[in-house]
């Protein structure tokens, strides 16, 4: 996005005074006043639109934070300190009430009557339809995702008026309006984004890559990449309640030791997604919040095309050889929750939970031996060297306590860019560690991508026909559904009897703040700097 | 006289031009095949976090990925031609406008360590040389090997934890400016000619402090080779002959160090110099992640790592046309210290 200086100043204009603060030479950072905030993240930023091919994770918060969808989720207090988004509790963002038929299968949204894009022009339902049409049409993550809502076709979308939109599905499912609370389904001023389609081009994927046209709380002001982020502040906004900060600089600092040296001196307010060790060590000299993901854990998962794996009591054998309480110290500086150590007797559904299996190496040999591999065998342990920084102190601690029981691990470090094709696509690695977490947060979603055959995270080749069917049952399911606990505790126990994953922990998301308050952890891990306020 | 000699020296540099072009040919080449022989699958990567099959070909579709080789090889040879570098998919920008704003910052960033290098390491060379043995020169060595072992990520770290974190006189290191300024209107991509350019002294006080730490942390890796070389060229051009005759002469002692020793012991330290050059470059990666300076190094290394062929073609291809002109240049530089080199000679 580019943009002249002038202009840039006459882009805060209006509110001069406060606002041009930054910008005025001289002004230490730390004093750059109140309605001025500077956070740090580690990755960059390469499109301000999420549905294109390509746009990494850390491109996300564009959606969320220049954007609306229709409904959001509402806060919760977390245990332990914190805020975070509540599963339970919907909101309308712009929408202003839903409707949901009898039979489940039309939902009627009506529209904030109120609602502006960034240029003036009314949100209309035709903008809404465009928008999910674009989901569903473009390929890649976004369809995918939407497909988890049971969103597929343009033609189950609706615009009845100008402020009436409808979604017609194939099968009622608890999963469809809580899919409309995630990134991928935002709404785009469609007379913009089509003013500057081509017929190469019909989703203006180039436009919008660059510059976004949306009606959420914030503007992109200035986009570098590689370098920073600059927010503006839409006063206009009625998604929700009008952001305390009236710019957001958003900077890309590579280092971690260099974004540590930052927030100490406050001369940032915050650093998004800071290392385990630094959370652990900074926690008494600025505010650290340290939220466990929902739905995520970091796992060890054995693949049953390798031959030793497909006998359970070798699995066992592995379960109770995981020197669990060492690896939660060493690799995650205990942050985050154990996983390990729980009740045999399953008595609720909340996921991740403890496995009832626990460090005792006399059990695992007990296993070892009763298998057909009691001497032992070669295995390589695989770990990917984007996620190095908890894999391999893992895989090594692993290591140590597999050879002990005569089973040699040689540790196998995968780079990137190969890690998703070898390990999630093609399924190849015979012993490895994972990390699936599920956006949408019920157990159910977290079977279907992980534990159900062929799916992407089933990276264990796992097949058990009962959990097929128990996870295809439950998927659409109300949770209030009679039949939906049992269910899923008995997917819990065949889970942990079968083991194609050896929960080790539940990682935790760090956010280092010095001089700010109000952060809210959110399930898709990335920073929502509209709910931020100066300490 | 002096116009013929120019007229031929253009004429050699044409033609020094032209013996590039297959020297380029042969690195888009080898570019190209070294990108697609890496194992990782950049459709899979860039499909994201929740792709199925279907998804992971679609994206391949979408970048091309799916047709054979030699034909994903004349599509990127006609790009080439029309001057298109291809879409970097990591960045999401024209690779062209990626090397455009990061060259410059690199660029400007190495220059700055190279002077801060030279300006330290010749005269220490040329002292230590003056008295081999003497207490310079033991200074001489100690400088160059502590500059030389440390490795430049860890002296950033420190010279952050001392002047940033403790003593609180550096800016904050965050990149080429700090928030609080605007990037000089963008002439050269260098922040400090074109605030200069626009008489923008506020920015270019800045664009310089940031630039200070950074700048000396290459510096102390960079001291060594050239101090060294200066000391080792001196060294033999004070022992040589026309030395002893200039001394026998009579000439004073300065005209015989600055017109007859450091003259020649030059050439050799302009060698290096060209060496030190393109491998700072290239190699500042870590200096670039510390002080979260937006460079060509870490650019390369991001894209390589995602396999993001488009960015790492055109890396290479930009480093290969620097390092032919910085050649050319160095060749020139010899025929104006030595004018008994002939450049057709080269």
């Amino acid at each position: 996005m580019k943009t002249s200086r002038r202009q840039f100043l006459q882009m805060s204009g209006g509110v001069i005074g406060a606002s041009m603060l930054p910008f005025l030479k001289s002004v230490p950072a730390n004093a750059a006043g109140n309605d001025v905030l500077v956070a740090v993240i580690g990755q960059t930023i390469n499109s301000l639109d999420l549905h294109r091919t390509g746009t990494n994770r850390a491109s996300y918060q564009v959606a969320i934070n220049c954007y609306d969808r229709l409904v959001s989720f509402g806060t919760r207090e977390v245990e332990g300190g914190g805020l975070a988004y509540d599963y339970s509790a919907l909101e309308p963002e712009l929408a202003e009430s839903w409707e949901v038929s009898e039979d489940g299968l039309t939902i009627t949204f009506k529209l904030k009557s109120d609602a502006t894009f960034w240029d003036g022009s009314k949100v209309t339902a035709e903008d809404v339809k465009w928008s999910f049409d674009r989901s569903v049409s473009v390929g890649g993550f976004p369809t995918v995702q939407m497909k988890a809502g049971g969103l597929v076709r343009p033609d189950q979308f609706e615009a009845i008026d100008e402020e009436t939109f409808v979604i017609k599905l194939d099968q009622p499912s608890k999963l469809t309006i809580p899919d409309l609370a995630v990134p991928i389904p935002f709404v785009i001023n469609s007379r913009v984004a089509l003013a500057n389609a081509t017929e190469d081009d019909p989703w203006a994927m180039e436009y919008l890559h660059q510059n976004p046209a949306g009606s959420g709380a914030y503007k992109v002001a200035r986009w570098a990449p590689g370098e920073q982020l600059v927010y503006e502040r839409n006063d206009a906004w009625v998604g929700g309640p009008l952001p305390a900060y009236k710019r957001v600089v958003l900077r890309e600092v590579p280092s971690p030791s260099t974004r540590r040296a930052l927030i100490e001196r406050g001369d940032v307010q915050l650093s998004f997604d800071i290392p385990d060790k630094d959370a652990s060590e900074l926690a008494s000299k600025v505010d650290v919040f340290s939220t466990p993901i929902d739905n995520c854990m970091h796992c060890l998962c054995p693949n049953s095309n390798f031959e030793p794996f497909q006998d359970p009591d070798v699995r066992k054998a592995l379960a109770y050889a995981v020197p669990y309480e060492a690896i939660f110290k060493t690799a995650a500086y205990s942050q985050g929750l154990p996983l390990w150590g729980g009740d045999a007797q399953i008595d609720d559904i909340a996921w991740p939970r403890k496995s009832p299996y626990y460090t005792d190496l006399d059990k695992a040999r007990e296993h070892l031996e009763k298998s057909a591999f009691a001497k032992g065998f070669e295995v390589p342990l695989s770990i990917s060297l984007d996620l190095a920084s908890w894999m391999e102190p893992t895989a090594l601690l692993i290591q140590e306590n597999l050879n002990s029981l005569g089973i040699k691990t040689e540790i196998e470090k995968i780079p990137g860019a190969n890690w998703r094709t070898a390990a999630l696509v093609e399924k190849r690695l015979p012993l490895h560690l994972e990390n699936f977490g599920g956006w949408l947060n019920t157990p159910d979603y977290y079977f279907f991508w992980a534990y159900q055959h062929g799916h992407l995270f089933n990276s264990s080749n796992y097949m058990n026909q009962e959990i097929e069917d128990l996870v295809s049952a439950t998927l659409h399911m109300p949770m209030d559904d009679p039949d939906y606990a049992p269910k899923i505790k008995r997917m819990f126990e065949i889970a942990f009897e079968d083991l194609p994953r050896i929960p080790l922990w539940q990682p935790s998301l760090n956010v280092a703040a010095n001089g700010v308050t109000d952060y809210e952890f959110w399930f898709h891990r990335q920073l929502d700097i509209r709910p931020l306020k100066p300490a | 006289m002096v116009t013929a000699i120019t007229s031929r020296q253009c004429r050699a540099v044409l033609g020094r031009l032209a013996q590039t072009v297959p020297v380029l040919f042969g690195v888009v080449v080898i570019s190209f095949l070294l990108t697609r022989a890496l194992p990782g699958d950049p459709a899979a990567y860039f499909a994201g976090a929740a792709a199925d099959a279907d998804s992971i070909e679609q994206v391949r579709e979408s970048l091309g990925l799916d047709k054979p080789l030699p034909q994903q090889f004349l599509i990127y040879l006609g790009d080439l031609a029309r001057g298109d570098l291809g879409q970097s998919i990591s960045t999401g920008q024209p690779v062209a406008s990626d090397l455009a704003s990061r060259l410059p910052a690199s660029l400007e960033l190495t220059l700055m360590a190279l002077l801060l290098s030279c300006c330290l390491s010749i005269p220490l060379g040329v002292m230590a040389a003056m008295r081999p043995g003497s207490a310079i020169d033991h200074l001489c060595r100690v400088v160059v090997t502590a500059g030389v072992s440390l490795p430049t990520f860890f002296t950033g770290i420190l010279l952050i934890y001392i002047f940033y974190y403790l003593l609180g006189i550096a800016p904050s290191p965050l990149g080429r400016l700090d928030f609080i300024y605007l990037e000089p209107d963008r002439i050269t991509g260098f922040y400090l000619i074109d605030a200069a350019i626009a008489r923008d002294w506020e920015t270019w006080t800045g664009a310089l402090k940031q630039l200070i730490l950074p700048a000396i942390t290459l510096a102390l890796f960079t001291l060594a080779p050239i101090a060294r070389m200066t000391r080792a060229a001196m060294l033999t051009a004070l022992s040589s002959d026309f030395i002893r005759t200039a001394r026998a002469a009579g000439l004073t002692e300065r005209k015989v160090l600055f017109v007859y020793a450091f003259r020649n012991a030059l050439l050799p330290v302009v060698t290096t110099l060209g060496m030190v050059f393109s491998f700072t470059l290239g190699a500042n990666v870590l200096v670039e992640k510390v002080f979260a300076w937006p460079g060509i190094g870490s650019y390369a290394v991001e894209a390589l790592v995602v396999s993001d062929y488009a960015a790492v073609q055109g890396f290479v291809l930009a480093m290969a046309v620097l390092f032919v002109l910085l050649n050319l240049c160095i060749d020139l530089l010899y025929t104006a210290i030595d004018p008994r080199i002939g450049f057709d000679a080269q």
